[in-house]
């Protein structure tokens, strides 16, 4: 049985991997990933405390997040695909008409 | 089936039908658009006289209500709730009758995106229809603002020169409104447990810190729709740019809205607040009734000078609104009709000759009456009545608002007497734009203009029918609406009482 | 019809009333919707048809009226239920002797237009408005006879400004032209003239009413009369502010000092127009106003004061401006303002019969005066330019007349009266009427005003007298002017008669001039028939000290106008007035009006203008400017703080983390 401490401590670093992914990476994809990685780590997390508390709560959730991750990586990679076929370019960097 | 079995519901939704059929229909076929847009609004027409039928004059109260939970959320209820009393039903038919007018008068002067343009003004009839109708503040709200949107699309896609500009600035003018009234309908609904109105008329007064506030959180609103000096300065844009028949259902509907509002919110539900406040908004009518009447006069431009009219007009309006007693109150809603009938007519008969001319301006014109003798002759009896001749509608409407000032327990003669003045002031403009455009001699250009067709002599002559009917004989305008203005007016009477 | 009914049953005809009103109405529909079709005769006799049915109603009236001289009241419909008006149609004598006169006159006026328009329409160039003009004539004769039947000051006022309006639809008739048919808007300027002159005057009308309202509680002529004792003793005030402001409608309607000036420019009417309305009926209405209401102005002398001055005063004023005028229909304009002004003082003084007696003799008399000047004018035209009737080809010019020719003005014509007799003597029968030379009717009528102010105030008696001087000087001037002396242009050496239906007119009206003082002398009819509705008989009678200083007055006066224009006439159109040298610039502001137009300008209108055009300029750069600036203020803040948003993913992203922290820091150290 691992202790919770650790599963805690690997889904925080998990976590910071993504942030770092997120805020480092200029290729779309790769951001995603790190999205991805991060919504793994708040998996992990869930699973983790609901082993240790012995409720299902947690679980459930899970399946909830990844789900949602599901669809949203549907939808994200729909609108990179067209992105793409616009820019010829996945680059976030290029993506600035948003800027006041 | 029941909600439809409501003559209210039935009248206001019928048009979306409309828009449903006109989906089907290919674009192409503009004048099956039309069609069907024209006969949809003469359903509803025919529905609101089903409803006029129905109508008990001798009851003051809201009739033929139609109430529905909408929304349940943290312990209030918001309904949808429609009704229509004494003081509500003259507009809702000048709204039904003014609808197909105004479409039908498009018929030829619009041909770009025709299927959208009836859209737009079917959908429109919808939001007008509810905000007369409705019965539940936040019913009136999203009417309100529901009403509000086709309005800036008609401008802003079918209007003239600088539509943009002039669609943002009436919608955005309009919003600032609307958001202080948003913030005082959840103001009130809250404090009071409940948001429909017959419940908050029942409970009684609204405590008199609150009514300050509200009150002017609902005037602003309704202010700048009507609009009152100084918040009128986007009304001549909207106006100058509108479409023709925009511009009619602007100022026969839209701006009406504003001084149905002050009628049905400020009137009923503050009339402490609406006796310490009548003198400054008294004040401001009748700077808008000189000041319109004066800037009118001094217009180059043929539309904007009959917009300007309107600030005039509407002013009146106002001022008998808050005679605060039945005459004053009767003649400002008579004079919503007469304002709607004849400036509507009005922005029609400018309509007719910038279809013809592609100019407003007008140096441009004279000696028309020579040229288009059927044209002309309308249009001097519409300018007539605007000017408030008497055996025509204006007359009535005025002289009956100039009685309520005069003899106002919080007005009085002075009032009455200023405001007189305008009567004066509007035979000025009304004669000079008379003389400009259709007397003097001919302009060679306009040699070859040809006079009223069927279609458009078929919308004068029905505006011209209710010109000389509400002007010979309007007692049965005012049978309907007097029960309930009576009753407005005697709880008014008590706060004037109770203020001195 | 049965008349046996008429004189046994006289009050079975009382509900026809509303009839006079009705049937000029139904001819002018008519004529409205087929006019075109029927063409000018038909359009002529329908509306000639419809004025005379509505004189044969005020005839039927008079007789009912004759056996129940108390009148009634004839009820038609409910009408402005809020102040407790109905349409309501009064008969009594007062009413129905205006409703004869205007009928009357009008029928006449209508016969003559008939044929004046004829020729009008040719000169004008636009024959098919034949029938408009007609469709007016019949909507003012329908005006006037609501104007002079209504029970009630709100159906009164109903008619007061339908007459105003067909005033200023009839003044701007020719919209295109101006007096001289040159193309111009100077028509349509006098037309918007005297609506916007009377509606300043309808503007103190109507506070007239809501004063009254709100003091008497009613509009309606008896339940107002039978208030008046209760109110005089309590608010004497009110009925005193209520007396002025219809004297401000009286001035506007009766053309008085101040608001007189449209009157004059209201000539550009055609001149059956300048006849019916703007001489012999509409003007009237004031005079019947005040009559009217002598409950109230009984009640209030200072109020009757102000009236009697307000008339004395136009009396005097408007005949100088009458001594210096060339325009043979501006002559005769003043001349009116004139006599209004002695109808107004009368009923200022209290002479209300006087008043009634003068307003009948004047619509007979001016209206002749007027038609007759229009058979010069038209005679003039025909000669000036024939039309093909008349043997001229289409749109010929005899290029013999002097520069400048217009057919209305006196310095080119001279000896009219051989070309033109039955116009010269009928001419000559409506002068020395209106100069008051017995037995003509004017010599009874205004005697009787000038012997009742004599009575009342001096001051108002001698401006009166004085008036009457000129009267007679300027029309002697007019009439030797006109007739008498050399022809001074071709078009007045070959003047033409005109036809039947405007001498016979012309014929009628003289004789009803000529016997007319038959009304109120040697008996009193007129005093005694109006007596039971204005509620006392004077024994005016004949003042034989009056009555021969003013038949003084005026024979010398004429003689002096001889002197100066008869013994000596003019020789060519361009020579100066005989009167220019001796009076010097008392006759400059005769004939520039006493510059009054340019003063209104100066004082009133011109800075309405500027005000105007400043209220515009404001709204742009003051209250438009001030909500777009709100707009830039609003886009300018906007676009400063957008500089936060750069547009790239990772800087939201940062952000967001380093909020996430400092909320958990905030929950962690909380």
């Amino acid at each position: 049985m691992v202790p919770t401490n650790y599963l805690i401590i690997l889904s925080a670093v998990l976590f910071l991997i993504g942030v770092a992914g997120v805020l480092v990476r200029r290729n779309v994809l790769v951001v995603y990933m790190s999205i991805e990685l991060m919504l793994n780590a708040a998996n992990l997390a869930f699973a983790a405390f609901a082993s240790a508390f012995g409720a299902l709560d947690g679980q459930i959730a899970v399946f909830f997040v990844m789900t949602v991750a599901a669809a949203e990586v549907a939808v994200g990679l729909a609108i990179l695909v067209t992105i793409f076929r616009t820019r010829q370019s996945v680059d976030v960097d290029s993506l600035h008409q948003l800027k006041g | 089936m029941d909600f439809l079995m409501n003559p209210l519901n039935l009248m206001t939704f019928f048009p979306l039908v409309g828009v449903a059929i006109i989906l089907l229909i290919p674009r192409e076929r503009k004048d099956a658009i039309r069609w069907t847009a024209v006969i949809t609004s003469l359903v509803s027409f025919f529905v609101s006289l089903q409803m006029l039928m129905a109508f008990h004059a001798q009851n003051p109260g809201f009739q033929m209500v139609y109430d529905k939970v909408w929304m349940k959320t943290g312990g209030f209820e918001i309904h949808y709730a429609l009704g229509v009393d004494g003081l509500s039903i003259l507009l809702v038919l000048l709204t039904t009758l003014l609808t197909p007018i105004s479409i039908f008068s498009a018929w030829t002067a619009i041909e770009d995106r025709v299927k959208e343009f009836a859209i737009a003004f079917l959908v429109m009839e919808v939001g007008m229809l509810g905000v007369f109708l409705a019965l539940d503040l936040f019913t009136f709200f999203v009417f309100w603002e529901f009403s509000l949107v086709p309005m800036y699309f008609i401008i802003g896609i079918w209007g003239g020169p600088r539509r943009t500009y002039s669609a943002i600035k009436f919608m955005l003018y309009t919003m600032v409104g609307s958001v202080l009234m948003l913030v005082a309908i959840l103001w009130l609904g809250l404090s009071q447990g409940t948001f429909s109105l017959p419940e908050l008329l029942a409970k009684g007064s609204v405590p008199a810190h609150l009514q300050t506030w509200l009150f002017w959180a609902f005037a602003l609103a309704f202010a700048i729709k009507v609009p009152m000096w100084p918040l009128h300065s986007w009304l001549p844009d909207a106006h100058v740019e509108a479409p023709t028949a925009g511009s009619v259902i602007l100022a026969g509907v839209l701006l009406k809205m504003g001084t149905y509002g002050f009628l049905r919110f400020n009137l009923s539900l503050f009339p402490e607040a609406s006796v310490r406040f009548a003198v400054p908004i008294a004040v401001l009518a009748i700077i808008g009734i000189i000041y319109g009447a004066m800037v009118a006069y001094a217009q180059k431009d043929f539309k904007k000078l009959v917009a300007y009219t309107s600030v005039s007009h509407l002013g009146f309006v106002m001022l008998g609104l808050f005679a605060l007693n039945a005459r004053g109150i009767a003649g400002g809603i008579l004079q919503m009709i007469n304002h709607g009938i004849s400036t509507g007519a009005l922005f029609l008969i400018v309509g007719i000759i910038y279809e013809r001319t592609h100019t407003r301006d007008l140096s441009a014109f004279g000696g028309l009456w020579k040229i288009m003798p059927i044209y002309g002759a309308f249009s001097i009896i519409v300018a007539l009545s605007s000017m408030g001749l008497p055996g025509m509608n204006g007359f009535i409407g005025e002289f009956t608002i100039l009685m309520g000032a005069f003899e106002s327990p919080v007005l009085g003669p002075a009032f009455a007497i200023s405001a007189a003045l305008g009567i004066v002031l509007a035979a000025v403009y009304i004669l000079v734009m008379l003389q400009k455009v259709f007397l003097g001699p001919v302009k060679e250009k306009n040699l070859s203009l040809k006079d009223l067709n069927w279609r458009e002599i078929t919308v004068m002559a029905v505006l011209t029918v209710f010109i000389f009917w509400i002007g010979l004989h309007p007692a049965p305008f005012f049978n309907l609406m007097m029960p309930a203005v009576e009753k407005m007016a005697g709880g008014l009477q008590a706060a004037v009482l109770a203020m001195h | 019809m049965f008349f046996s009914e008429v004189t046994n049953q006289a009050g079975t005809f009382f509900y026809l009333a509303p009839w006079a009103v009705f049937f000029p109405v139904i001819g002018l529909l008519f004529n409205m919707a087929f006019g075109r079709k029927i063409g000018e005769k038909g359009v002529a006799m329908v509306a000639v048809a419809a004025s005379t049915l509505s004189f044969v109603v005020a005839v039927l009236l008079w007789l009912s009226l004759r056996a129940q001289p108390e009148g009634t009241v004839i009820p038609l419909a409910s009408w402005m239920t809020v102040v407790d008006v109905s349409w309501a149609f009064r008969v009594d004598t007062l009413a129905v002797t205006m409703m004869l006169v205007v009928g009357g006159v009008g029928s006449l006026i209508h016969l003559y237009a008939a044929g004046y328009m004829h020729y009008d329409v040719r000169y004008k160039g636009d024959p098919g408005r034949y029938g408009r003009f007609f469709v007016f004539m019949n909507l003012f004769i329908a005006s006037m006879m609501l104007l002079v039947s209504g029970n009630s000051y709100l159906m009164l006022f109903v008619g007061w400004e339908g007459v105003g309006l067909c005033s200023y639809l009839l003044i701007g008739f020719w919209f295109e032209y101006d007096t001289k048919g040159n193309l111009s808007t100077e028509n349509a300027k006098a037309g918007k003239k005297a609506f916007v002159a009377n509606r300043i005057g309808d503007f103190g009308f109507m506070a007239a009413m809501f004063y009254m309202f709100t003091v008497f509680g009613t509009l309606n002529f008896d339940k107002v009369f039978a208030e008046v004792p209760a109110v005089a003793s309590a608010n004497p005030h009110a009925l005193l502010i209520i007396t002025l402001l219809l004297l401000l409608g009286v001035t506007g309607k009766s053309a008085q000092i101040p608001l007189y000036v449209w009157l004059p420019d209201a000539m550009a009417g055609p001149t059956p127009v300048s006849a019916l309305i703007h001489a012999a009926t509409m003007v009237t209405a004031g005079v019947y106003l005040v009559a009217r209401s002598h409950v109230l102005y009984d009640a209030v002398p200072a109020a009757q004061h102000a009236v009697a001055l307000v008339g004395a005063l136009t009396a005097l004023f408007a005949a100088t401006i009458a001594v210096g005028q060339y325009d043979i229909k501006k002559v005769l304009a003043y001349s009116t303002i004139s006599q209004l002004g002695f109808m107004v003082a009368a009923v200022g003084v209290g002479a209300y019969v006087a008043a009634m007696f003068h307003l009948i003799a004047h619509a007979f008399f001016k209206a002749l005066l007027f038609l007759a000047a229009g058979s010069v004018i038209i005679a003039l035209e025909r000669a000036h330019h024939p039309l093909p009737e008349d043997g001229g080809a289409e749109g010929e010019h005899h290029g013999n007349d002097p520069e400048g020719f217009d057919p209305q003005d006196m310095r080119f014509m001279g000896g009219l009266r051989k070309v033109i007799p039955v116009t010269f003597w009928t001419y000559l029968i409506g002068g020395l009427a209106l100069a008051g030379i017995p037995p003509l009717v004017a010599f009874f009528s205004k005697d009787e005003i000038i012997a009742e102010a004599k009575s009342a105030d001096a001051l108002v008696y001698w401006l009166l007298v004085t008036a009457a001087f000129l009267t007679a000087f300027y029309i002697g001037r007019q009439i030797f002017m006109v007739f008498f002396g050399e022809a001074r242009s071709h078009a007045a050496e070959h003047a033409k008669e005109s036809p039947w239906p405007m001498t016979s007119v012309l014929v009628t009206l003289a004789a009803l001039s000529v016997a007319g003082g038959l009304l109120n002398w040697p008996r009193p009819y007129l005093a005694e028939w109006l007596g039971h509705t204005l509620g006392e008989v004077e024994a005016a009678g004949l003042n034989p000290v009056v009555a021969g200083t003013s038949a003084t007055i005026a024979v010398v006066s004429l003689l002096l106008a001889w002197w100066l224009y008869g013994k000596r006439p003019l020789e060519s159109a361009g020579q100066p007035d005989p009167l220019k040298r001796p009076l010097g610039w008392v006759f400059t502001g005769m004939e520039a009006k006493w510059w009054v137009d340019e003063l209104y300008w100066a004082v009133v209108l011109n800075p309405y203008v500027a005000l105007s055009r400043i209220a515009a300029a404001f709204d742009v750069r003051v209250i438009d400017e001030t909500v777009n600036d709100t707009a830039w203020l609003t886009d300018f803040v906007g676009g400063k703080i957008a500089r936060w948003q750069t547009g790239f993913v990772r800087n939201y992203a940062l952000s967001v983390f380093v909020g996430v922290l400092l909320i958990f820091t905030y929950l962690l150290w909380r």
